[in-house]
């Protein structure tokens, strides 16, 4: 075969050191998701036995499902968090390492702020700015290239949803005055 | 046969040009989703649906199911390529699929994969031909309590024959049935769990959730890892398929018996992942030579890919046949159903004739058009993984988002997927299984109406499950499943107790 010359690399310069010392260990976050998924349950169980989980006339009342449910999920919640307590010597497995948590901060980051920004510029605006944003600060990739790309993406995506499949996404100031 | 005639009516309603050139671009968007990084079939059915909203319902599925087989065979082409496993159902394709490529076997690898996701479909569609309509005319009989029996089958088998904790299983699943009631409660028109806010009176929409659990979620669990990747292009020459075509009637025992297990987990929500685990190592154990697997053998190739797309494939048999999905994807496909004002379930066949048969003939002639298209363009395909990750990943954001607005026309929704998108990605890294949340939030709101129904039928008599022997016997095989650990147990402790006796 020929066809082994061909090969694909591709390098990721801002890959996460494999050393980076932990932040939390998987234990430590299911207790604290469990307290979670506990108070959740006890809240919406609190909820639904306002609402009424007894039995009228026509049946069950609109509490009644939920409530039990509420039950099963505080149950289930406890039983993992008294698991995890009983078990946590020995499981000290790493959650998520420092140089992780930054990486996975330049995804988060950005997005939260796109779904601020398309609240108040228009979705189109924002992804314009998170692409172009992401790709040179984060991939480290050439400026002209990432405006380039961020243009093209935004265009694609406006000319499909918008004019082709008349989908409408919510819109800002630059999209009003170009009077769409 | 009546079946025939419909599928023929099927082809009919499918061969013009306008669903023909949707069904290759639902293809290549599912290949270029199935080799990207950070998605899958899951998410790129959720993330493109909002594209169909305004197609006609026959149209909309013929592209999305075309997606998802499209995701389905671009999941082998990074396997065998990169070792890198574009879905975790192609796992099992590496152990064999990548030393072949770097024997310099790529193409053979390749063609191998396809051809057997193409053999795996196709038994789990001709079954899906013949069983679909007779499961659905029977179900057509169902009452509230056997649908309720049926849903409560569906989460127990969750509980009790999946692999992670079960006490994970249940977190998942309750919280999905329980987010599935906020909102307005449909029988009384009473509002729960909405704590005053008018956002959420129109409930937690399913593919809301499915986009942020699946999608954004994703993104940030991808960029936790090394993203370098190093890897073989190939060329598919005519010459190289034929001799691999040539040597499959050698290969047909493994063929069919992956076929079968892939079948038989996909319609049971074991899923497409267990299947091609199952089919590898059961091709190894009846192997002659077993050393020889994960040294670059095309039966370590053909078993598990076999199974992973008969098990995909047939996990929509239960959804058309009853309104069950029987994997994520599926569960997609039917918010999908839902959105285009189709309601799922056994009155399907009947009430939509054109849809369900259109559907049906899709998957044949999606899958035949696949293998083609695969075949033709993987050095297309694979060169895909040479665009940076850093431009991949603000895009998807984007399309997500779009995803999510689209259904409900809510800014609320953008951020409701957000909060998801943290959720699925500590879920999955404390091992809390997301599928049967998927599960439970499409159905809750069914098996709930179910459920009140029945009570009020029986005036709150819970003997209402056990009142035929249909329902009785569902029931039944319910809790038996959903106790299956503690059961499995108790025969083995048992069986230990009588040898010593019988000796």
């Amino acid at each position: 075969m020929s066809n082994l010359d061909l090969e694909i690399v591709v390098d990721d310069p801002t890959a996460p050191e494999v050393d980076s010392p932990a932040i939390t260990s998987t234990g430590s976050v299911e207790i604290f998701i469990s307290l979670l998924l506990l108070a959740l349950a006890v809240t919406l169980g609190y909820d639904n036995w306002r609402t009424g989980i007894a039995w009228d006339s026509t049946g069950p009342q609109a509490g009644y499902f939920p409530f039990y449910l509420s039950v099963i999920l505080g149950g289930a919640s406890f039983y993992g968090l008294a698991i995890t307590f009983l078990t946590r010597r020995e499981a000290s497995e790493t959650f998520v390492t420092r140089a992780q948590l930054r990486r996975v901060m330049q995804v988060f980051i950005p997005t939260l702020l796109f779904c601020l920004a398309t609240q108040f510029l228009g979705l189109y605006v924002a992804s314009f700015f998170l692409i172009a944003a992401f790709m040179r600060m984060v991939g480290k990739i050439a400026l002209w290239k990432s405006l380039l790309t961020a243009f093209l993406f935004t265009a694609i995506m406006f000319v499909t949803f918008d004019i082709a499949f008349d989908v409408i996404m919510p819109k800002g100031p630059l999209e009003a005055a170009l009077g769409r | 046969m009546e079946a025939l005639g419909l599928l023929l009516h099927g082809f009919a309603v499918l061969l013009t040009w306008k669903t023909i050139a949707l069904m290759m671009v639902g293809l290549v968007l599912g290949i270029f989703v199935g080799v990207l990084p950070g998605l899958g079939g899951p998410n790129g059915v959720a993330i493109l649906l909002p594209l169909t909203f305004t197609m006609d319902p026959t149209s909309a599925i013929v592209m999305l199911s075309c997606i998802y087989w499209g995701a389905l065979f671009g999941g082998a082409i990074t396997s065998i390529l990169f070792n890198i496993p574009g879905e975790a159902w192609s796992v099992a394709t590496t152990f064999d699929g990548y030393p072949m490529a770097q024997q310099g076997r790529a193409a053979e690898a390749l063609t191998a994969a396809f051809t057997s996701s193409f053999i795996g479909s196709l038994v789990a569609v001709l079954l899906i031909t013949f069983l679909a309509p007779m499961i659905s005319s029977f179900a057509l009989k169902f009452g509230p309590p056997e649908f309720f029996a049926v849903y409560l089958l569906t989460f127990c088998s969750f509980v009790g024959l999946g692999r992670e904790a079960k006490h994970k299983t249940i977190i998942s699943m309750s919280l999905g049935l329980l987010l599935a009631g906020v909102g307005m409660d449909t029988v009384s028109g009473q509002l729960r769990m909405t704590f005053g806010s008018s956002e959420l009176l129109r409930g937690i929409n399913f593919l809301v959730a499915v986009i942020g659990l699946f999608g954004i979620s994703e993104i940030l669990l991808t960029m936790e890892e090394r993203l370098a990747l190093r890897g073989h292009a190939a060329k598919i020459s005519l010459r190289v398929v034929l001799n691999v075509w040539k040597d499959l009637p050698k290969y047909w025992v493994t063929l069919v018996r992956s076929s079968f297990i892939g079948c038989w987990l996909g319609i049971t929500p074991g899923g497409a992942i267990a299947a091609s685990f199952m089919g590898y190592n059961l091709a190894k154990r009846f192997s002659k030579d077993p050393e020889s697997f994960g040294k670059g053998r095309i039966e370590g190739v053909f078993a598990p890919e076999t199974a992973a797309h008969a098990s995909g494939t047939s996990a929509l048999l239960p959804m058309l046949a009853l309104g069950i999905p029987g994997s994520g994807t599926a569960a997609i496909l039917l918010g999908g159903l839902m959105v285009w004002g189709l309601n799922p379930g056994p009155l399907l066949f009947v009430e939509h004739k054109d849809f369900v048969w259109g559907l049906i003939a899709s998957m044949y002639l999606g899958n035949v058009v696949g293998l083609v298209l695969v075949l033709t363009t993987v050095p297309v395909f694979a060169s895909i993984l040479r665009v940076p990750f850093a431009a991949v990943a603000p895009m998807i954001v984007v399309s997500c988002a779009i995803g999510a607005y689209a259904i409900q026309n809510a800014m609320f929704d953008i951020w409701l997927m957000l909060g998801f998108g943290v959720v699925g990605y500590v879920f999955k890294k404390i091992g809390i299984p997301l599928a049967p949340f998927t599960l439970a939030l499409v159905l809750g709101n069914r098996a709930e109406d179910a459920f009140r129904l029945s009570m009020i039928g029986s005036g709150g008599d819970m003997k209402v499950f056990w009142s035929n022997g249909l329902v009785g016997f569902i029931t039944t095989l319910a809790i038996a499943l959903l106790f299956w650990p503690i059961l499995d147990r108790a025969f083995n402790q048992v069986g230990k107790l009588w040898r010593p006796v019988r000796a």
